[in-house]
């Protein structure tokens, strides 16, 4: 199984890596070529596989249902877009050394927050410093007091709506509604070339494989277990003697990191971050990813992340009315009937019929942790 | 319509007075009868100087003729005997290839017949246009405005009167100043008296004598009186004003602040309650089926679209087939839109919730989905537009308490209705059998069920009562916003965030925690922005969960930490 799986994410890492890319470098006429569009709308999907990487460590192996993922994700959106804001310098349409939009608010000079973002290697470092503080505090602040379950869920869910309130705003000096767009460079690689957006699908593909290194290292060490254990049965690993809040809050902020990278790489490659995607609406989205896939899988949130987006770019190109409806019908039937999503299921049925593979544990099985429902709703798991 | 009306009984051939009566009974004075000749004058001047003139007459039987004119449907009649006659014509009606029109008289504006005794059609293309400039709209205009303002100061609605006085005070016409201080004299409604003192005020501060003035600025600051503000403010500032006016235009403006400030707190409190009172229509239903069954109904907001857009449909339905009970719709509306959203609730438990049970987060990302898809449907069935729901005439305008303070009946609607919501939510719960299963079941579902509850089927009807208050809910906020698709999403977080607070399972908590979120709200909102608000709502909330991670009435004993 070891050997195989690592077989299988080598195969995977090669042709994100390596097929992809070297597709897309084939002349024009050539009837194998990956497009740029193509290579560009995968390139979106991978940074969403990192993001759904995070969640599924908070969610799927941890059992804490964050509905406030678009927050770090664009916590990291818009870290990255300040600076190639910045970059752009006088060349944007007003000629002036400040971002468009401030020209057009009548800001005169830059705001103290954003200076810091003119230098690259601090916006490096504020990719993830940024999510990962906010996640920290945040998560302090919560886990501490054991918010759990639903009530933890609606927390995060009014800070997405908090955030989007925000970031919406003029008066926050980070382009309102419109948010941040009209990059030309990204470190000096003028963005419009295809060479340089092949450059960034390669990065952001290693990232991807980065990020699924680390989360497997996470959960395959003690500290995973525990973590697993926590989505369990919470109050048994208190009196074990482990602090589930601390285990929580370090898998929160980690998992804020990774969504933070997410938000850096997505903006390079789509080229604009509005505050439409830190909102309620695409933080929940990201859990159905997650769950499509495969939560408690770490395959599960990369496979989720390509097959759902792929599936709504499909149809908002060609029924725009009916993506909304499949969105739905996706969480009520894999909630309903794939519990485990795509993975999970194929995975079971690999277990029982190949006899070897050895059967997952999916988080479901057990009752959730949650300080509303009473001893006695144990019994009621559904068949 | 009315001139329809008027003409359907002028039809009538029994109800046809007789010419000669009706000739009798319309004659203007000569002064008058040269003056509507002359405003028919191809004379630009001339129908200013004549306009002016029936202006002045007051003679509110020339009000059509005005108005008329602005319109441009005043033309010249050529009689039989080569006389011509000023008429007013009607609505045009299109017969063979010509135009014909209902003629009316100058004065009056009555029917004229012709020799069979029916009334007048004429045919277009025989009739004069009267043409009306652009200098002659700048006559009509004030004379027009005087008028109806006279007639409105008459109107058995107080409201009317109410406006209409309001209206000349701002006009600042000392022209006015008779007919204001006659229906002064004669008004008894203490609010429109107000605002006729107000109007008299205003106007002498505008145009009176320097002790005229005096008074008027001292009057209006007694008043309170808010639309006078920026006007005493620039009469005290201005450079020419004399020093006694001055000081008298000072005192009134610190004396209406001060009444103002008064008046904003209570104003702040008021918007408070409402506000809190919508979050606790909405939070009611969602609290009762966190705390019976420990699922948050990511729906409850389109449940609340639903019982909305039956409101709407119910509206539609009454337009079209009892126009006569319009008024009365609402009252059909609401309990219908109970049954609507109740009904889709318990379609919802029976369908689907049902085979979640101890699975808080999955039932709350499957009601998110089913949310989704109702505010889909909604749109592709209603269209992605808000559509317009009338309010009944009991429930538009307001009553005033005090000067400045005006309460809007739709307003005073939602928190009565709230109170009602939660006192027979109260009655329900504490007072009835059914209430007693569902706190049974609510404390310890095992040890209900063991002692005979049938805790499934408390289940599904709580459920329904709970999506049942939703509809309410979204059926009052038709009253005081506008109705879409996404009508549930914009209080929805607010009213998660009222549950979460208030805790589990106690109505009381649900109540303090609405008051709280929505005064709150209010309070921040006016020197901070609504974001803002949300913002401080949210940290105050998550600081507030560390002191009482349970809400506001933890229930105490072993089960409340499973």
């Amino acid at each position: 199984m070891r050997t195989r799986e690592r077989w299988a994410f080598l195969a995977a890492a090669v042709l994100l890596v390596v097929v992809l890319p070297a597709l897309n470098a084939l002349p024009q006429a050539s009837p194998l070529r990956v497009s740029n569009f193509t290579l560009n709308l995968f390139g979106k999907f991978l940074t969403y596989a990192i993001l759904a990487l995070g969640i599924d460590l908070i969610w799927g192996y941890t059992g804490v249902l964050s509905l406030g993922h678009g927050v770090f994700f664009g916590l990291g959106a818009y870290t990255m877009g300040m600076h190639l804001m910045l970059e752009i310098g006088a060349k944007g349409v007003y000629q002036n050394v400040l971002p468009d939009f401030m020209v057009w608010n009548r800001v005169t000079e830059l705001p103290l927050f954003w200076k810091p973002f003119g230098s690259a290697l601090f916006t490096l470092f504020a990719v993830v410093a940024v999510p990962g503080i906010v996640a920290l505090v945040f998560g302090y602040l919560t886990f501490r007091s054991r918010i759990r379950g639903v009530y933890f869920s609606i927390i995060t869910q009014a800070l997405a709506l908090c955030a989007w309130l925000t970031f919406n705003r003029n008066a926050m000096n980070l382009g309102g509604t419109n948010g941040l767009s009209g990059f030309k460079t990204m470190f000096g690689f003028p963005l419009n070339e295809p060479a340089t957006q092949r450059g960034l699908y390669v990065f952001t593909a290693l990232c991807l494989c980065g990020a699924y290194i680390l989360c497997r290292w996470i959960v395959r060490t003690p500290a995973g277990k525990v973590l697993v254990a926590i989505r369990d049965s919470e109050t048994r690993v208190l009196f074990c003697g482990y602090s589930p809040a601390a285990f929580k809050l370090f898998v929160f902020t980690v998992s804020a990191c990774l969504a933070g990278v997410a938000g850096a790489l997505y903006v390079g490659q789509v080229g604009i971050i509005t505050p439409a995607r830190i909102g309620v609406l695409p933080s929940i989205e990201m859990i159905i990813w997650v769950a499509v896939g495969g939560r408690g899988t770490l395959l599960g949130p990369v496979v989720g992340a390509f097959g759902v987006n792929w599936l709504q770019s499909l149809l908002t190109t060609h029924y725009p009315d009916l993506w909304i409806l499949v969105l739905g019908g996706l969480f009520v039937g894999v909630v309903l009937f794939f519990p485990d999503g795509v993975v999970g299921t194929v995975q079971k049925l690999m277990a029982r019929f190949g006899g070897s593979a050895k059967p997952v544990s999916t988080p479901h099985m057990a009752a959730p942790q949650s300080s509303s429902v009473p001893e006695g709703k144990r019994e009621e798991v559904a068949p | 319509m009315f001139i329809r009306l008027l003409l359907a009984l002028a039809l009538l051939p029994g109800l046809t007075p007789p010419a000669a009566a009706q000739g009798a009974a319309a004659s203007p004075p000569p002064e008058i009868v040269k003056a509507i000749t002359e405003v028919a004058s191809s004379d630009a001047a001339v129908q200013e100087t004549a306009a002016a003139a029936l202006g002045k007459t007051g003679d509110r039987k020339l009000l059509p003729l005005l108005e008329a004119l602005r319109e441009g449907s005043v033309y010249v009649r050529t009689l039989p005997g080569g006389k011509k006659e000023t008429v007013i014509v009607g609505d045009k009606v299109s017969e063979g290839d010509k135009t014909l029109v209902p003629v009316f008289t100058a004065y009056g504006r009555e029917p004229i017949q012709g020799s069979d005794g029916k009334p007048l059609l004429a045919d277009l293309s025989t009739l004069e246009e009267v043409s009306t400039g652009r200098s002659l709209r700048l006559v009509l205009r004030p004379l027009i405005d005087a008028f109806s303002g006279q007639t409105q100061l008459a109107d058995p609605d107080w409201t009317v009167r109410q406006a209409a006085a309001v209206k000349i005070g701002n006009g600042g016409d000392p022209g006015a100043l008779p007919a204001l201080t006659e229906a002064l004299a004669k008004e008894k409604d203490r609010w429109v008296r107000y605002a006729l003192e107000e109007a008299i005020a205003l106007i002498q501060l505008k145009a009176g004598s320097p002790a005229e003035r005096v008074i008027a600025a001292t009057r209006l600051g007694a008043l309170g009186s808010g639309d006078a503000l920026d006007r005493l403010r620039d009469v005290a500032n201005a450079t020419d004003t004399p020093p006694a006016l001055k000081q008298a235009a000072g005192d009134a403006v610190k004396r209406i602040e001060r009444w103002s400030l008064l008046t904003q707190a209570i104003q702040v409190a008021f918007q408070g309650v409402s506000l809190s009172s919508i979050l606790l229509l909405m939070a009611l239903g969602l609290a009762i089926i966190f705390g019976l069954m420990g699922v948050i109904n990511m729906a409850h907001g389109e449940l609340m679209a639903l019982g909305a857009y039956t409101t709407y449909v119910t509206q539609g339905w009454f337009q079209g087939h009892a126009p006569g009970a319009f008024e009365y719709y609402f009252l059909v509306a609401l309990p219908l839109s109970f049954l609507v959203a109740g009904v889709a609730g318990f379609v919802l438990e029976r369908g689907v919730i049902r085979f979640l049970y101890g699975r808080p987060l999955e039932t709350l990302l499957l009601t998110w989905g089913i949310s989704l898809m109702i505010q889909q449907g909604l749109r592709l069935w209603f269209g992605a537009a808000n559509v317009d729901v009338i309010s009944p005439k009991w429930l538009s305008g307001g009553v005033p308490v005090m000067v400045g303070i005006q309460l809007p009946y739709n307003r005073l609607f939602i928190i009565g209705l709230a109170t009602v919501a939660v006192a027979s939510m109260y009655f329900l719960l504490f007072k009835t059998d059914a209430g007693l299963r569902v706190r049974a079941v609510t404390q310890n579902r095992g040890m209900a069920a063991c002692l005979g509850v049938r805790s499934r089927r408390v289940d599904a009807l709580t459920f329904a009562l709970g999506a049942g208050l939703a509809g309410i809910a979204g059926c009052a906020l038709t009253q005081i916003g506008n109705v879409g698709p996404e009508l549930g999403q914009n209080y929805i977080v607010d009213s998660f965030m009222v549950v979460v607070t208030g805790g589990v399972g106690k109505l009381l908590g649900t109540i303090l925690a609405a008051l709280g979120i929505g005064g709150l709200n209010k309070i921040i909102e006016p020197s901070f922005g609504a974001v803002f608000g949300k913002v401080a709502i949210l940290v105050a909330v998550i600081l507030f969960i560390q002191r009482r991670p349970s809400g506001l009435f933890a229930a105490k004993g072993r089960y409340a930490d499973s």
